[in-house]
């Protein structure tokens, strides 16, 4: 077996990633662009279909299967970690570029994983190393919002060993495949696959599961933040196409996933908190897909994924430099930033059309396999429902980033252009959007399974022109009948609020009675404790009756009278 | 931060008129790809109510302003002071 067959994809990221504090500070920051584009080559000298199987312990394992669901989300991590790298070549912070690095070969492991072993280790790496992402925020509050996070985060790897164990108690089997009976019923699954379903969960950002995404993403650097909004939940979403496909519930919770984050993102004032709730309505479209299961459907998954990653990578891109030049990403401070970043305006709007599907980018070719088999599902509510969410998402992403960083009201700022790194990974990503869209067999010949779709239909470009522009209209109506809510510096609760608010506050009141307990019981209780005390100390203080020095007579007098009792007792009977 | 403000330049939309001319170009395009169903193009569509002329369109349209009115409203509930969680 050759080195290259021996080496897990992601390998190369995590070891070099380890190394990278050796390097003189100059060169440390292209080790993010030289380590993906290494890790890349290797993934594309491995072969469809190869397998490494290594046997520890009398467990046999899977570290490494290549096959098209994991070569699709494969190349695009090691893509979206190669801009990423390029993004970020201003930065020279050991902690960032090690995090960044281990953690995007965690991710890319977790891909290639074939037995659930190699996984639970994957998923739980991809927790530690991400966190320090969070923390390079070097706020007080990015070291709250990241200890939040890894408890989360590691909490979902225990409930996935939990399920490991259970599962594998009841089948003997390690592999990760479909994990799901062909009934597709959560009811009828035992309980270790409904454990590691749940673990998915928390990572995929299910509804109720989901703040913790919301609460840490946005409070890492502008690089950093990057990074986090593409691997963990994109891992999670292939977790679940893997073990989970046809999983009927996942229907329910995709679709409500699509619909509820879209509120709270246009009250949302941080730029980029609004994105991760975006991000999170973007999943539930992947966990529909999903959910209905067909081999068209799963390629609607995976497609949007790769596309999803491209798209909310420059919308998050876009945001960072905004942040970098601004030193804030609120809306209610921004605005007019067209002026001096007209590149970064430019390409901003492009993630931003993409993401709402315009027809001839790369939403409008990917988002559809998902909506059409929904449809054909007949699934007629659900499909409203994406339909709803497909105007919001147009509304939140598409609309309000742009509007509110670069038009809007004329903040003053007059801020640099992003630096030409920025820009250019950001341009990358922007042709690669119209690239998809205009050429989406590229993308699909590298889907897992074999289609014929042919997105560009009369019907289909012009119901979704009619969608999205009236979703713009509407804006420019709540605009002009002032009805749009203002951007106002504020913080929004959400389920956070039950572990941040609610249970410390239950915490406090308990502690404060066990309080009053105490004082009520003090007094008597010191009461009866000073008795019993000084009836020890009575009896066995220095005056007391057991502390006197005897004579060897008296004992033997006492001993004489106790056995004479016994005597009489015994002759008594 | 000293550069703020020192830029007296005008844009094209600080001009009120290229403004309109945006959300005028918006009219204009929607009432043509709105008008477009009274031709019928729609095919291989899977619910009966797709082929209802303008669906698409007052869908989207009504969409977005529950959205946003409902959110507006959920404000209510939701809104709290800036350093909420953070007390200074």
């Amino acid at each position: 077996m050759g080195l290259i067959e021996l080496l897990p994809p992601g390998a190369i990221l995590i070891i070099g990633g380890l190394l990278v504090p050796l390097l003189p500070g100059r060169l440390k920051p292209w080790a993010g662009v030289v380590l993906p584009v290494l890790g890349f080559m290797h993934l594309l000298a491995l072969e469809k279909g190869f397998v490494q199987n290594l046997v520890v312990f009398g467990y046999e394992l899977t570290p490494v299967r290549v096959d098209g669901l994991s070569l699709v989300f494969g190349y695009v991590f090691f893509i979206a970690a190669i801009l990423g790298g390029i993004y970020g070549l201003g930065v020279r912070d050991n902690v960032q570029l090690v995090a960044a690095l281990t953690y995007v070969g965690s991710a890319i492991g977790g891909v290639f994983a074939g037995d659930l072993i190699t996984l639970f280790i994957y998923w739980e790496l991809t927790a530690i190393t991400s966190v320090f992402l969070v923390w390079a925020g070097r706020t007080k509050r990015a070291a709250k919002a990241g200890m939040r996070y890894l408890i989360i985060q590691v909490g979902s790897g225990v409930i996935l060993l939990a399920g490991v164990i259970l599962h594998f108690v009841d089948t003997g089997s390690l592999d990760f495949d479909k994990l799901i009976g062909a009934d597709g019923l959560l009811g009828s699954a035992s309980i270790g696959v409904l454990l590691i379903f749940v673990a998915f969960g928390i990572k995929c950002a299910f509804p109720l599961l989901h703040n913790w995404l919301q609460d840490a993403y946005p409070e890492s650097t502008a690089t950093g933040t990057i990074y986090l909004s593409i691997f963990t939940t994109k891992m999670a979403v292939y977790a679940l196409a893997r073990g989970y496909p046809g999983t009927g519930v996942l229907i329910i919770i995709g679709a409500v996933m699509t619909a509820f984050p879209i509120f709270f993102a246009v009250i949302e004032n941080d730029l980029r908190r609004v994105l991760t709730y975006s991000l999170n309505n973007q999943l539930g479209f992947m966990v529909v897909g999903i959910g209905i299961g067909t081999e068209l459907a799963l390629n609607g998954t995976a497609a949007y994924a790769f596309a999803n990653i491209i798209f909310e990578g420059l919308l998050f891109m876009a945001m960072g430099a905004v942040l970098l030049r601004t030193g804030t990403c609120l809306g209610s401070e921004l605005g007019g930033l067209y002026k001096t970043m007209p590149w970064t305006a430019a390409l901003c709007i492009v993630g931003a059309a993409s993401i709402s599907a315009f027809p001839f980018l790369s939403g409008f070719v990917t988002k559809p396999l998902i909506l059409d088999e929904t449809a054909a599902g007949h699934h007629v509510i659900i499909y409203l429902m994406l339909l709803f969410a497909s105007a919001g998402v147009f509304h939140h992403s598409g609309i309000k980033i742009p509007y509110f960083a670069f038009f809007a009201h004329d903040s003053g700022k007059r801020v640099k252009e992003a630096p030409a790194n920025m820009l250019f990974a950001m341009a990358v990503m922007a042709v690669m959007c119209i690239g998809i869209g205009i050429f989406p067999e590229v993308l699909y010949r590298v889907l897992p399974y074999q289609m014929d779709y042919h997105p560009y239909t009369t019907t289909h470009v012009i119901t979704q022109y009619q969608l999205l522009l009236f979703s713009a209209l509407a804006f420019v109506f709540l605009q002009k009948t002032g009805l749009y809510p203002p951007e106002l510096r504020s913080t929004n609760i959400d389920t956070d609020w039950i572990y941040r608010k609610a249970l410390p506050a239950v915490v406090r009141a308990s502690v404060g009675i066990g309080h009053t307990v105490v004082d009520a019981i003090r007094v008597p209780v010191r009461a009866l404790l000073q008795g019993i005390s000084g009836l020890v100390y009575r009896l066995h203080g220095p005056e007391g009756v057991f502390a006197r020095t005897w004579t060897t007579g008296s004992i033997a007098f006492w001993a004489v009278v106790v056995l004479c009792g016994y005597l009489l007792y015994f002759l008594g009977r | 931060m000293s550069d703020h403000q020192r830029d007296e330049r005008t844009y094209w939309l600080d001009d009120k008129r290229n403004v309109n001319k945006i959300v005028y170009g918006l009219y204009a395009i929607c009432t043509v790809v709105g008008l477009a169903d009274l031709f019928p193009y729609k095919h291989h569509l899977h619910f009966g109510f797709e082929y209802w002329p303008g669906f698409y369109s007052i869908y989207g349209f009504v969409s977005c302003v529950a959205l946003v009115l409902a959110a507006t409203q959920l404000r209510k509930i939701l809104m709290r002071d800036e350093d909420y969680y953070d007390p200074r």
